[in-house]
């Protein structure tokens, strides 16, 4: 097509682009003006002066987080709770969802699934106000465990940094747990219940079913998940570790999302957080890659 | 006792286990939104002696009356509605519009505008890059700020996408033979025809409207801009009651029983969503479903 061919289909079709071009607009806006604003991780910049006339200082940041202790506690911080909800918490969706599966009655079983994702959809502010209710003085956790005699003495669970992880992946758990076995129960309900008839008149056991037939059906779903998991070691859940944490848990609690925002947000030194975000979206990217090849390696399904 | 035992023999030990591992799922999942249920109805008086945790010893509307008088939080309701409102009808305006001009294969520019939008959900500025490019947009400290850089998400494009892909194209083309333009089809056919997901993506994004208390956090200086969840998360997280706590030491005379306060704030903060949840979570799950076979 000529080029004022083309000029005239495009202004035959403006209402088609009148549509899309807006969204285009909005993109550059506010998904590639701060992509490309990532750049202030190599100067010294100052909000009060416009973008480029902040002077260029090469690694300066990169070199200074490197070598603060609060970042690398913050590192650890992160990769700690992280692996805590990988390990002990990937797997729990996974047998929530077989174990419902293993319900006959339908009504019972669609009124269980219904409750259990109730919590997704409760903010954060609310089920992080119960969590700190619950662990303070005189709270429902206190009360339980000195009721079963496991401990003689009121523990001010939320101000020792030593019990921080595991409130997160306890709340974290009671919170999604339901929610997060959605995709798994769709992915069962989507096995061919053949299968199943066939295995039983083959005389397969309950277990036997549950592991060469469900396991192996949802197992594509499984690798998936896993791989999002994996890839997001370095991230948190910010709203829940900004609804928990506090000046004397903190030590633990600072998760990199946290150091990020109290860096740059709280101190104002924009730059310096620029590069700590800089450098690990590179290692949320490395992760996400190195997750997809072992996948794939291991299970024979990865996402790209 | 025969009929259990005879039921039990039906059921076997697994199944009876089974039933009772998820009945206490139930119990921990709605046992946290009854305790703050109980403890809201408990008096100040009773809730100065500590929580309660089954039902509340003096029932009592006392800190419902401290919450519905506090102007500060009733006015965190009413940016709340509107953001919610708002934030979720444009959201959902904007997305289904570039999703069906993106759509058309004779759109010009197709393959470039779809490589734009991919780009954005790979990578991102971040946190601090955002927060400038707010303060330089002059929505820092605006109610907008609630509502422009909520108004597309890739994700919820892909939806719509997939789902006017169902639609028959002879209702379109038949809408065209008529005279219908564009928008007239998006408007008159394609978006009547598109009911559950246009449901199902609203619930979304009401939710999370309603539940955010982040944005506020970060972009919001101004008292009257400031959204329910963030003044939730203050008077919690932040121990800061001033308002609520005046009123209440004038309105008893006594110590602040904060507790029984802060649960009615929670309470009013959750009814919302508690009391459309069990009409909406079918659209929810069904939303999950489109986004995993999607993904």
């Amino acid at each position: 097509m000529s080029k004022t061919g083309r000029i005239k289909a495009f202004v035959k079709q403006w209402q088609l682009q009148s549509m899309v071009i807006p969204g285009i607009v909005w993109m550059f806006i506010f998904c590639y003006i701060p992509m490309f604003w990532l750049i202030i991780a190599f100067m010294d910049y100052n909000i009060a002066r416009p973008m480029l006339e902040s002077p260029f200082v090469g690694l300066k940041h990169f070199e200074e987080f490197l070598a603060d202790e609060r970042f690398w506690r913050s590192i650890r911080n992160t990769l700690g709770m992280s692996t805590i909800k990988l390990v002990l918490g990937f797997p729990i969706p996974i047998l929530f969802a077989l174990l419902l599966n293993e319900i006959r009655q339908v009504k019972f079983k669609r009124t269980v699934q219904t409750i259990s994702y109730l919590p997704h959809f409760i903010a954060w502010t609310i089920f992080g106000g119960i969590t700190l209710n619950w662990l303070g003085e005189g709270g429902v956790v206190n009360q339980l465990m000195m009721g079963l005699g496991l401990q003689d003495r009121e523990i001010l669970y939320i101000s020792d940094p030593k019990y921080f992880w595991w409130i997160v992946y306890f709340s974290d758990t009671l919170k999604e747990m339901g929610w997060s076995a959605i995709i798994y129960i769709a992915a069962i309900s989507g096995i061919d219940p053949a299968l199943y008839e066939a295995a039983e008149i083959d005389g397969a056991s309950r277990w036997q079913r549950m592991w060469h037939i469900t396991i192996q059906g949802i197992r594509p779903t499984i690798a998936i998940l896993f791989i999002l998991a994996v890839s997001g070691l370095l991230g948190s859940n910010f709203d829940q570790i900004f609804m928990l944490k506090n000046n004397m848990n903190l030590k633990m609690a600072e998760s990199l999302d946290l150091y990020i925002y109290n860096m740059g947000l709280v101190s104002g030194r924009h730059s310096f957080s620029t590069a700590v975000l800089f450098a690990r979206s590179i290692v949320a990217l490395a992760l996400l890659l190195l997750a997809n090849q072992a996948s794939k390696r291991l299970t024979g399904e990865g996402i790209f | 006792m025969i009929p259990i035992v005879r039921k039990m023999r039906r059921y076997g030990l697994f199944e009876i286990c089974n039933t009772l591992l998820m009945l206490a799922v139930c119990f921990v999942t709605l046992y946290p939104m009854w305790f703050v249920f109980v403890n809201s109805l408990n008096s100040p008086e009773q809730a100065l002696l500590g929580t309660t945790n089954w039902l509340p010893k003096e029932w009592s509307l006392a800190s419902y009356r401290v919450v519905f008088d506090d102007r500060n939080l009733m006015n965190g309701f009413f940016i709340s509605t509107m953001r919610t409102l708002i934030g979720t009808s444009t959201h959902v305006l904007f997305t289904a519009i570039v999703a069906y001009g993106m759509n058309k294969t004779h759109l010009i520019g197709r393959k470039v505008y779809m490589k734009i939008a991919l780009i954005t959900m790979l990578f991102s500025g971040g946190l601090i890059p955002t927060f400038l490019l707010m303060v330089k947009l002059g929505l820092y400290n605006h109610f907008l700020v609630f509502i422009i850089p909520g108004l597309y998400t890739f994700f919820n494009m892909v939806i719509f996408m997939s789902f006017f892909r169902t639609i028959p194209d002879n209702l379109e083309e038949a809408a065209k033979v008529d005279g219908a333009s564009d928008y007239g089809v998006l408007f008159r056919i394609v978006l009547p025809n598109s009911k559950a997901v246009l449901a199902t993506i609203s619930l979304f994004s009401a939710v999370y409207h309603w539940n955010d208390y982040y944005q506020g956090v970060i972009y919001i200086r101004s008292q009257e801009l400031l959204p329910l969840q963030t003044i939730l998360y203050k008077i919690i997280a932040e121990n800061s009651m001033t308002f609520m706590q005046q009123q209440a030491m004038e309105q008893f005379g006594a110590r602040l029983p904060s507790n029984s306060i802060k649960f009615a704030s929670m309470m009013v903060a959750t009814l919302p969503i508690l009391l459309v949840y069990p009409f909406i979570q079918r659209y929810l799950v069904k939303g999950v479903m489109i986004g995993a076979i999607k993904g």
